[in-house]
């Protein structure tokens, strides 16, 4: 974000409350965000680069690592398929009921993660609703791919469209509007007009889901059984090796996720400063 | 960034999809023009209703399958009642805890230019990209007594680890960006000549901070605050790591569910869910409606 104010001489608090401030910030800023971050790299190469690689391609961790990708990989375009579709309907049309489809759509935000991996439990789980008859036709889904799939798409349903909403009520209908007069057809309309104006809020939007999706941990948990090398995502491996306090290994694994996330943070971050560049400013109270 | 995502996750959170009247709300147009308004929205409609309804719909069935003496069973449980305080208790104080960090943290941000500006503003949204269990299993070999901090804490006999406190820094970490998101645009947005002015008048910087500064970020205050009470309340993959997870002193509700399912008692563990998500529930309404009085009250 680049909200930086000049201060004038005169707003400025006196070299006596600043200082502190800025150390007292600074203390926090080090104790709750960088100590942790530091501490996955020490711990996972504090017994040598030997033990750390192989940590990291031990058949386990491979298969943790592709059950990771795979999971994303179903659920990302999954979610983004529906965030433009539900997005398009949000945006570009007035219905009735769309206060509530907006919240149906925010609901994962604040549900426990273990309350969503109940719910599909309890609908596909041996004792659930489709239990019997899954079992009776000896298709699995709870401790099993699907299940870690059903929950991880559950968890990461809101992030596209909540990137895209709110753009795209900025910028509004005009511009399809015109193209439609000209005699786009709506395949045309999406592909050349909405879609490079919403082009990086929809590569943030994927980007955080798919961060997301390779690191839920909570609902796969419930969902997921902790089949060593065949139920378990990354995530889930880093925890059981913790729980056997193999902690270099365990923080190897974690260290993966790690990059994942900083590499999340470098790009979102870049497409943050070019959206601020190409896109309207969202409508905001006087700003002057 | 990051932000967006809170940014419109707030938004949409202070009563969900209130957006500014659009002007072509206003003109006498017909709304549907564009194509694809049937398609789109019955796939919304289709997935939404595979995804979130019917899953919901079998929370709130399996729950009702409950006796009423297994209700009171739940309800009269130690174990329970001292989950359920561990999880909201431990929540609150790290949301309260947040507000004043993450109001700290904000106002350095915003208005001191310190080296290195971007990185800090980049890595406030940390907790939002790190996976929950990294974050959990990291925080813990920073507290634990012979981490990097935890073992400056047991030098003056504090511990961490393994205690309801170990339980409020993961909650910490994981509630500060929302309201570091929250109060940063409404603080950078205040009007610099307000400020000028009262100066003028002969205010002092104290003055100014609580008679302008905090009545402006006030309803962002509680929006931050809400956003990481409500996160707070369910997160599992941060907090069961540093908890220890003694039964009745350190063992939050979500684990307590969790638990439950691995007994097979589906019928405890959707109990136990419903019953959390109504107290949520009813607190985020109880905060809803503050921030609303907060509003009509700041207009007059």
């Amino acid at each position: 974000m680049s909200v930086i104010r000049k201060p004038s001489q005169l707003l400025q608090e006196p070299w006596w409350i600043r200082w502190p401030l800025i150390v007292l910030a600074t203390t926090l800023f080090f104790g709750i965000l960088v100590a942790p971050l530091l501490s996955i790299f020490i711990e996972a190469f504090g017994r040598g680069w030997d033990l750390y690689l192989a940590a990291v391609i031990e058949a386990d961790a491979r298969s943790a690592i592709l059950l990771t990708l795979i999971t994303a990989l179903i659920a990302v375009p999954l979610n983004t398929v529906f965030g433009l579709f539900a997005a398009w309907a949000i945006t570009k049309f007035d219905f009735r009921g769309k206060d509530l489809l907006l919240t149906l759509i925010d609901l994962p935000f604040s549900v426990s993660p273990v309350v969503a991996g109940l719910m599909f439990v309890l609908l596909f789980g041996a004792q659930g609703w489709f239990g019997s008859w899954l079992q009776a036709n000896d298709v699995q889904i709870i401790f099993a791919l699907p299940g870690i799939v059903l929950a991880t798409v559950f968890i990461t349903l809101p992030y596209v469209v909540r990137e895209l909403v709110p753009l795209m009520q900025a910028q509004g209908r005009d511009e399809e509007e015109a193209a439609m007069t000209l005699g786009a057809s709506g395949w045309q309309l999406f592909r050349k007009v909405t879609l490079p104006n919403i082009k990086w809020a929809l590569i943030s939007g994927i980007i955080l889901c798919n961060a997301r999706a390779m690191g839920e941990f909570g609902a796969v948990s419930v969902v997921s059984g902790h089949i060593r090398g065949e139920t378990n995502t990354l995530p889930l491996h880093v925890e059981i090796l913790h729980n056997e306090y193999q902690f270099a290994a365990s923080f190897a694994c974690a260290s993966l996720l790690t990059v994942l996330a900083l590499l999340t943070l470098f790009i979102t971050t870049l497409v943050e400063q070019r959206r601020q560049q190409t896109e309207p400013r969202e409508p905001s109270p006087d700003l002057n | 960034m990051v932000v967006s995502l809170t940014k419109s996750a707030i938004r949409s959170n202070a009563p969900t999809g209130e957006l500014p009247p659009q002007p072509h709300q206003l003109r006498q147009r017909p709304s549907r023009v564009l194509p694809g308004f049937r398609l789109a929205l019955f796939c919304t409609g289709f997935y939404l209703a595979i995804l979130v309804l019917v899953p919901l719909l079998a929370v709130a069935l399996k729950s009702l399958t409950l006796p009423v003496d297994g209700w009171w069973r739940l309800l009269t449980d130690a174990r329970v009642l001292s989950a359920l305080k561990v999880s909201f208790g431990t929540a609150l104080v790290a949301a309260l805890a947040n507000v004043v960090v993450g109001t700290l943290l904000a106002w350095v941000l915003v208005r001191y230019r310190l080296p290195g500006h971007r990185f800090w503003d980049a890595m406030i949204d940390l907790p939002f990209a790190l996976p929950t269990a990294v974050a959990g299993i990291a925080l813990t070999a920073v507290y634990a007594g012979d981490g990097l901090i935890g073992s400056q804490l047991q030098k003056i006999g504090v511990d961490v680890v393994y205690t309801p406190a170990g339980i409020v820094i993961a909650l910490l970490f994981i509630g500060l960006p929302f309201v570091v998101r929250t109060v940063q645009p409404v603080l950078a947005e205040i009007d610099a000549s307000v400020e000028e002015a009262a100066t003028s008048l002969g205010a002092n910087r104290w003055q100014i901070f609580s008679r302008i500064v905090l009545p402006a970020i006030r309803p962002a205050l509680l929006t931050g605050f809400a956003l990481a009470f409500a996160r707070g309340v369910g997160e599992y993959g941060s907090v069961i790591f540093i908890a220890g997870n003694v039964p009745k002193v350190s063992e939050i509700a979500p684990l307590l569910i969790y638990i439950k399912l691995e007994q097979y008692d589906y019928a405890g563990a959707t109990a136990l869910a419903v019953l959390m998500l109504a107290i949520s529930f009813l607190l985020l309404l109880l905060i809803n409606q503050q921030q609303r009085r907060l509003n009509r009250f700041q207009r007059r």
